[in-house]
């Protein structure tokens, strides 16, 4: 009996220690999100709260937390408070199997990418309860539309990742990492890397795919009805799944905790800083698209995902495999 | 092992619970939210006895894009203006409850036909030709029997699915006039010249575009 509590108790500072600097960096993120747009619009951004503006995030959190939770006479209560709890919950199991540097894993399960795929699989669901409890038009089509789009996506980012499932030869998100050692992905993959890239936009409604929430025409989607810490919820979870694509991306794409070149002064540096410079550098270019790039027209976004990306992605799967066939470089022999 | 039971009982739990509620709960949103749970747990389930790539793929499969599209219908029918019908109080002939009886009761059959015969054919695990070895893990022996051992089944399997999806499309699909259609490759080659037109136009009378 000794040995569970232990084990428990091992397992929970082990998640701590991982859940509390990605709540913080989601915070923090949220700030350079606002400030990198506000650079390339030449405004100055939230500037005024703490040095260079860096607790504007925890203000706005505090400014939630004090507000009033609305909940709808006519929404379906039960659903309308889970769904916040569930976007924010998935959000944040995900982080479990990323790796953020040799043995440094929360859970270094077999199905590692599996996984990630799954839990991101059912952030959809988060969306589509906000919006059918709110019980009103607005919210209801935005989640209609929402959850079109995220299904749509997730399939060409199911065939991205069989790309490169193709040249590591195992689901493990270590082994992906430590197969990128000599080369990484982006490099033999980069049309699929730039494909992933779209369709994480997609995945988690960023401009200019940002058709669920589209202030202009549906109010705010999904997330109207919702207010104080509920509406904070969801904005956080959308922030946590932002990071977690690009993660996603810096693990099977960048080479995750590897250092670029093998020489002093890079590999001096711990893989975990790697991890957080490459995911950084997503997020910025995350944040560059949404500031420069227009709203996609709804029937456009569908093309885009069906007819274009599904069948290159599918394409290059082809292409990949005979390649790794034809050279004989098929991992796992 | 005390700690796995103690799960192996929770998830077990949570997933009769749910399958009861599907059939029981009256709003059919909720029905269908059960019905997600359900499959959550039994995917646990898959995970606790270390078949977690079927768990895996049955997250992805069915909570992520069956159970999705089943939420869509369910949420634009409008199934609660129904419900008096189907269940009404009085039995007037063609009801669904006696197809439903009928389904249901062949199920049942099929159940005490599974279970029984695990019961008169104990070793039936050993007699299976297919090996199940602790070596490998489940992810590549699944692909081994898949793609391997049954590549032709699996093969066949692809194609029926493929022409019943063929099938699906072409009943539903119909052609409607008057449907404008944007082509990328016309407005990219639009020149200017083509774009703006001069025209003269008489006093008093219209000038006819769209030519």
């Amino acid at each position: 009996m000794d040995s569970y509590f232990s084990i428990i108790f091992t397992e929970v500072y082990k998640i701590l220690f991982l859940l509390v600097p990605v709540l913080v960096s989601v915070a923090m993120i949220v700030w350079l999100d606002r400030r990198v747009w506000a650079f390339v619009q030449k405004r100055r951004g939230p500037n005024v709260v703490g040095p260079f503006g860096l607790f504007q995030s925890l203000a706005d959190a505090l400014k939630y937390i004090f507000k009033e939770i609305i909940i709808p006479a006519s929404s379906n209560k039960l659903v309308f408070v889970l769904a916040p709890v569930v976007t924010m919950t998935l959000a944040l199991i995900s982080w479990a199997v990323i790796p953020f540097g040799e043995n440094f894993v929360v859970a270094d399960i077999n199905v590692g990418i599996l996984y990630l795929f799954a839990v991101s699989s059912l952030g959809v669901y988060g969306i589509i309860m906000g919006g059918w409890a709110s019980n009103s038009k607005y919210p209801f089509l935005g989640a209609i539309r929402s959850a079109a789009q995220m299904v749509s996506y997730e399939v060409s980012i199911g065939v991205i990742i069989i790309n490169v499932l193709l040249c590591v030869g195992s689901l493990n998100l270590s082994d992906i990492v430590m197969a990128q050692q000599n080369l990484w992905f982006v490099i033999p993959l980069f049309p699929m890397f730039v494909i992933f890239f779209i369709s994480a936009l997609a995945e988690t409604n960023r401009p200019p795919f940002d058709l669920p929430e589209a202030e202009a025409e549906l109010v705010a989607g999904y997330q109207t009805e919702y207010s104080g810490m509920m509406y904070a919820m969801f904005w956080l979870g959308e922030y946590a799944n932002i990071l977690l694509m690009c993660a996603m991306g810096a693990v099977l794409f960048l080479g995750g905790w590897l250092s670029p070149i093998d020489i002093f002064p890079f590999n001096a540096i711990p893989g975990p800083f790697w991890l957080i410079f490459k995911i950084l550098f997503l997020f910025i270019l995350f944040a560059l698209v949404k500031a420069t790039v227009p709203r996609y027209r709804y029937d456009q976004l569908m093309k885009l995902g069906w007819k274009i990306f599904l069948p290159f992605s599918l394409f290059y799967v082809v292409l990949t495999s005979s390649f790794l066939l034809y050279f004989d470089l098929l991992p796992g022999k | 092992m005390i700690a796995h039971s103690v799960f192996f009982y929770i998830f077990s739990l949570i997933a009769i619970v749910s399958a009861v509620m599907v059939t029981v709960s009256k709003n059919t949103v909720h029905s269908v939210f059960f019905l997600i749970l359900d499959f959550i747990s039994i995917s646990c389930l898959f995970i606790m006895i270390g078949a977690e790539f079927l768990g895996m793929i049955m997250l992805i499969v069915y909570v992520g894009a069956v159970a999705v599209l089943f939420l869509f219908v369910v949420m634009m029918l409008n199934v609660a203006e129904q419900k008096g019908q189907w269940f009404s109080s009085r039995w007037d002939g063609g009801t669904h409850i006696p197809v439903g009886l009928l389904v249901s009761l062949i199920i049942f059959f099929e159940l005490i036909i599974v279970i029984g015969g695990w019961k008169y054919k104990p070793d039936l695990l050993n007699s299976l030709s297919l090996k199940i070895s602790t070596e490998v893990t489940n992810t590549k022996s699944i692909g081994n029997v898949l793609y391997t051992d049954y590549i032709l089944l699996f093969q066949i399997s692809g194609m029926i699915l493929l022409v019943a999806m063929i099938g699906a499309i072409v009943l539903t699909y119909r052609e409607r006039a008057g449907v404008k259609r944007q082509s990328y490759v016309k407005q990219i080659s639009r020149e200017r010249s083509e774009g703006v037109d001069l025209v003269e136009a008489e006093k008093n009378k219209g000038v006819k575009i769209d030519a």
